[in-house]
């Protein structure tokens, strides 16, 4: 009903502004003084205001056609965060051309995949690595017509007859700009609201990645009612750190940051991260749940080692405001008394703590990708830090459920946002609609349509319900992954794994099971935490694997999965996914190894394949089980580590089996 | 080819400059010891220059020898087609060569930033009123420095640690900071003393490609000793291997890794 007028009012109400380009050409005309972009360099923060920006960017467009870049082109874009590579997305779609940003740390192999099937001529690369990488594809891809990079280091070796510095060439288009201008111009004015503005490769738990093409409209229209959701106004400020291939940042540090005309700032490098999130404070953060436990678990570590009235106050401040922190927040009423007395801990305690993580000015931010941790979450919002969580994919061009103001849970992903339908069909997959349904997966028809239906409905893979009465949104696990037990009881691993992810030490977890008659699990340990709690306790270790496999290490973790246990046992509907036995694998699961996606999400099937031999120990009882994995080291070769792991039980809680098969 | 003496061009393309340092016939002594035994070889301007050789063979003292540190009882050294007189390490410093130590040298407890701001000793020349008040000359020494400095923290990738101190480093980048602080001199001739001891595999790459650029950037000659016969191969244009204060070969890694002298001192071979 209002939703068709809503589209047609934005469409005419954003006033013609139906491309990046022309969100650009407004801020620049009407704030360019504001800043746009920094970044640190040298120690410095070099800022660019609009006015700059559009400057440059265009320089960049100009550059673009000089090299003979046409319309409809897919230009590549390799590289960490930084202004030249996000203008070189802008200036792609000034000529037309398709900007597709690629995960910078994937090696060779697996980008030449993507590169066939996006077919890029074009592409920016960040340093001489990147641009190793591509060499290398295009002994197998021979599509390349030109590559451009930012970082002139190591370069000047390099035969330069289909290569060039990205600053050359935006000075040849400032150079050629008497010729080049009108061409540049038509082709600005030429774009239109369904044209691609991105296209996004999704990170593939299963299978090869798909390319999800995302048009002016998707973009536009998901920045301007998110940006309507939580108020952002042209003077937040936003870090942007996280993969540049990765749907959220394009929206966050070019779509949102285009239409509320807020600045992005760059850091240094990415070993500096959380430096320079100090220094910044960002007013509008996001970041997975991993970034935020890390912090904690900074934060705790050093509180050990703070002097013994620091730790008194720290904790006893802390306590207040878990007990009041997240209810003042909310907006809810708090006595006078522990008002006061928070106010006291802010300035004690919580005022300094928010200093030192980067968050003074944090007005509002978010976590996704990953379920976060209660007891992470509520620290955070005790502290009067808005953290929120909301559900999205690159196929909704990020939203599908977000968390209003004064309704913030840890156990659930908030109501649709604006503008988005939700149905949950019978088998309990979520489905969405919205203006920020993508077009298409590139080049793959069959795909698309068993994605979205004609209505435009979207199936998202992940099996959660709507609660009574508060109508949010909760998850139980990707739909294919949720599974029966042997005796016919529910299987959700995301759920148990969930749990035992919450505790520091525990950075993965793997849980198998389905078909089976009792559930077994894989830990990877979290080496911050447990090396730690190692120094601490005078525990010497030479290597990962040596720290994961000692005795104290599972002692500990067997702790924690037994914890786990009776509060799965709890839950009726799930209680058989208790874990009976599990091993802390030698090495860490890793994007390299292809074990898990760029995006940090576990992939079932392949690591079931891969360590399927210690899986048929975990079940035929043996106490040890050694075993050879293949690792890829960061340049592509490929090692192997051996390594006898040690298998443990844990105490699992009895059972009323008959009460679940009879609901 | 190497004889020329206007230089030569590398593989890869780099030119390789004229003579810059030569070593005429050098002999070090301590009381008894024979430490250098009569070496003589040359050094030219851009290319990087290895001596190798097993424990003990006199590396450390002909890099010293090189260095200024210690003056051998006989022979020369000619630097910039001059004979050099025996010095203060000032001196050698001023005459734009630096160093890195085989057991690193650094203020442990100052800063990343601050010990590699000692490097740039040379470009700073303001009184001691003028640094106490830290007005005019003071200053503005102080950032334009810090800005050279900076171009080196970048360039070697030592952002995250520019305010850790140096005690709270690990091993492989201490090296690293020792790297920067003795670019920030910006030397004509660098030397380096075992920049790969005690490293694992992937810091001895990330250390290789910094050699290579700093070469390649700044056109720096570069004299290094190494343990690591592989990296040194890699790395270098030229090689001087020594064996018990000997020099027993000389040339491209390629002649030098075919040099039967060579293959019997790594191999072992009884002296007589």
């Amino acid at each position: 009903m209002g939703r068709r007028e809503t589209l047609v009012q934005s469409q005419s109400g954003a006033g013609g502004l139906q491309s990046l380009p022309a969100l650009l050409h407004r801020n620049a005309t009407q704030f360019g003084n504001a800043p746009a972009y920094r970044e640190k360099e040298f120690g410095i923060w070099q800022c660019w205001t609009w006015a700059e920006a559009a400057a440059e960017i265009r320089a960049m467009a100009l550059g673009f056609l000089e090299i003979g870049v046409e319309k409809g082109d897919h230009i590549a874009v390799i590289g960490r965060n930084r202004p030249a590579h996000y203008w070189s997305m802008v200036a792609a779609q000034m000529v037309g051309a398709v900007p597709v940003p690629f995960y910078q740390d994937a090696v060779a192999e697996e980008m030449t995949y993507v590169m066939e099937h996006c077919g890029a001529k074009y592409i920016v690369c960040g340093d001489q690595e990147q641009v190793d990488k591509v060499i290398e594809i295009q002994e197998k891809v021979h599509q390349v017509k030109h590559i451009l990079y930012t970082d002139k280091r190591g370069m000047r070796k390099y035969d330069h007859s289909q290569m060039n510095a990205l600053h050359d060439i935006m000075a040849e288009g400032r150079a050629g700009h008497h010729r080049l201008d009108a061409e540049l111009d038509r082709r600005i004015a030429a774009i239109t609201y369904d044209d691609t503005c991105v296209m996004l490769y999704t990170s593939g738990t299963t299978g090869k990645p798909k390319g999800v093409v995302l048009s002016n409209r998707n973009v536009i229209e998901s920045a301007k009612n998110s940006a309507d959701f939580d108020h952002l106004t042209r003077g937040e400020d936003i870090l942007s750190y996280l993969p540049m291939a990765w749907v959220g940042d394009f929206i966050f540090s070019i779509g949102q940051a285009y239409w509320c005309g807020f600045c992005v700032n760059c850091p240094e490098s990415p070993d500096t991260m959380m430096t320079d999130l100090r220094e910044i404070g960002p007013t509008y953060f996001f970041a997975p749940p991993r970034v935020f436990e890390m912090q904690l678990t900074n934060v705790m570590i050093r509180m050990e080692d703070a002097s013994p009235l620091k730790r008194r106050m720290f904790h006893h401040f802390m306590a207040h405001a878990k007990k009041v922190g997240g209810r003042i927040l909310d907006g809810k009423p708090v006595s006078f008394g522990d008002r006061l007395k928070y106010a006291l801990g802010n300035f004690l305690v919580y005022g300094p703590l928010k200093d030192t993580l980067g968050y003074s000015r944090f007005r509002v931010g978010y976590t996704a990708g990953e379920a976060i941790g209660p007891e992470i979450f509520d620290f955070y919002r005790s502290l009067g830090i808005n953290l929120k969580q909301l559900y999205g994919q690159t196929e909704a061009t990020v939203f599908i459920t977000v968390q209003p103001d004064g309704e913030v849970r840890a156990d659930t992903v908030g109501v649709p946002a604006p503008d988005v339908e939700i149905k949950i069909d019978e088998k309990g997959e979520i489905h969405y609609r919205s203006p920020g349904v993508f077009v298409e997966y590139y080049k793959n028809p069959e795909s698309t349509a068993s994605t979205k239906d004609a209505e435009g409905w979207v199936a998202t893979g992940d099996a959660g319900f709507i609660e009574e009465g508060t109508g949010h949104l909760r998850i139980i696990d990707r739909a294919k992954d949720v599974g029966k037990m042997a005796d016919g009881s529910m299987f959700a691993p995301k759920y148990v794994e969930n749990k035992l992810k919450f505790y520091p030490d525990i950075l993965e977890a793997v849980l198998f099971g389905n078909g089976r008659d009792r559930c077994v699990a894989f830990i990877n340990i979290d080496l911050t935490a447990i090396g730690n709690w190692a120094e601490r306790n005078n525990i010497a270790y030479a290597s990962y694997q040596e720290l994961a496999g000692h005795p104290r290490v599972l002692e500990t973790i067997t702790n924690h999965v037994e914890e786990v246990n009776k509060s799965v046992a709890a839950d009726a509907m799930l209680s058989g996914c208790q874990v009976h036995r599990f091993v802390v694998l030698h090495k860490e699961l890793d994007a390299d190894d292809g074990e898990i996606t760029r995006t940090r999400k576990v992939r079932r099937g392949f690591v079931e394949d891969k360590y399927a031999d210690i899986i048929a120990a975990l079940y035929d009882g043996s106490d040890k089980v050694s075993t050879v994995t293949e690792v890829t080291y960061e340049d592509g070769r490929k090692g192997a580590i051996k390594a006898t792991l040690t298998i443990c039980d844990a105490k699992v809680q009895p059972v009323a089996q008959h009460k679940v098969a009879a609901e | 080819m190497l004889d020329a003496s206007e230089g030569y061009i590398t593989e890869d393309g780099r030119k390789i400059g004229g003579v810059v340092m030569e070593m005429k016939n050098i002999t070090l002594r301590f009381g008894g010891v024979v430490a250098i035994k009569d070496i003589s070889f040359d050094i030219r301007e851009g290319e990087i220059r290895a001596i190798i050789g097993p424990n003990g063979a006199g590396k450390s003292s002909m890099l010293n020898v090189i260095s200024g540190f210690y003056v051998p009882q006989e022979g020369e050294v000619w630097f910039h087609g001059k004979k050099r007189p025996a010095m203060r390490p000032y001196e050698v410093a001023r005459q734009g060569i630096a160093r890195t130590f085989q057991n690193i040298a650094l203020f442990e407890g100052m800063s990343v930033l601050d010990n590699v701001m000692t490097g740039r000793l040379n470009f700073m020349s303001a009184g001691l009123l003028s640094q106490s008040i830290w007005r005019g000359k003071a200053e503005r020494e102080e950032v334009e420095n810090r800005e050279a400095v900076e171009k080196i923290i970048d360039f070697l990738e030592i952002q995250h640690i520019r305010k850790t101190p140096v005690s709270r480093l690990p091993y492989g980048l201490k090296k690293r900071v020792e790297l920067a602080r003795a670019l920030a001199a910006e030397p004509k001739l660098l030397l380096l003393d075992e920049p790969m001891a005690g490293m694992n595999v992937e810091e001895k790459e990330d250390m290789s490609r910094f050699i290579l650029d700093v070469n390649d950037e700044f056109g720096t000659t570069i004299a290094l000793i190494e343990h690591d016969m592989g990296v040194v191969m890699d790395l270098s244009d030229r090689v001087v291997v020594m064996d018990y204060g000997k020099k027993i070969g000389d040339g491209t890694p390629e002649e030098v890794r075919n040099n039967q002298e060579v293959i019997d001192a790594y191999l072992g071979v009884a002296h007589d």
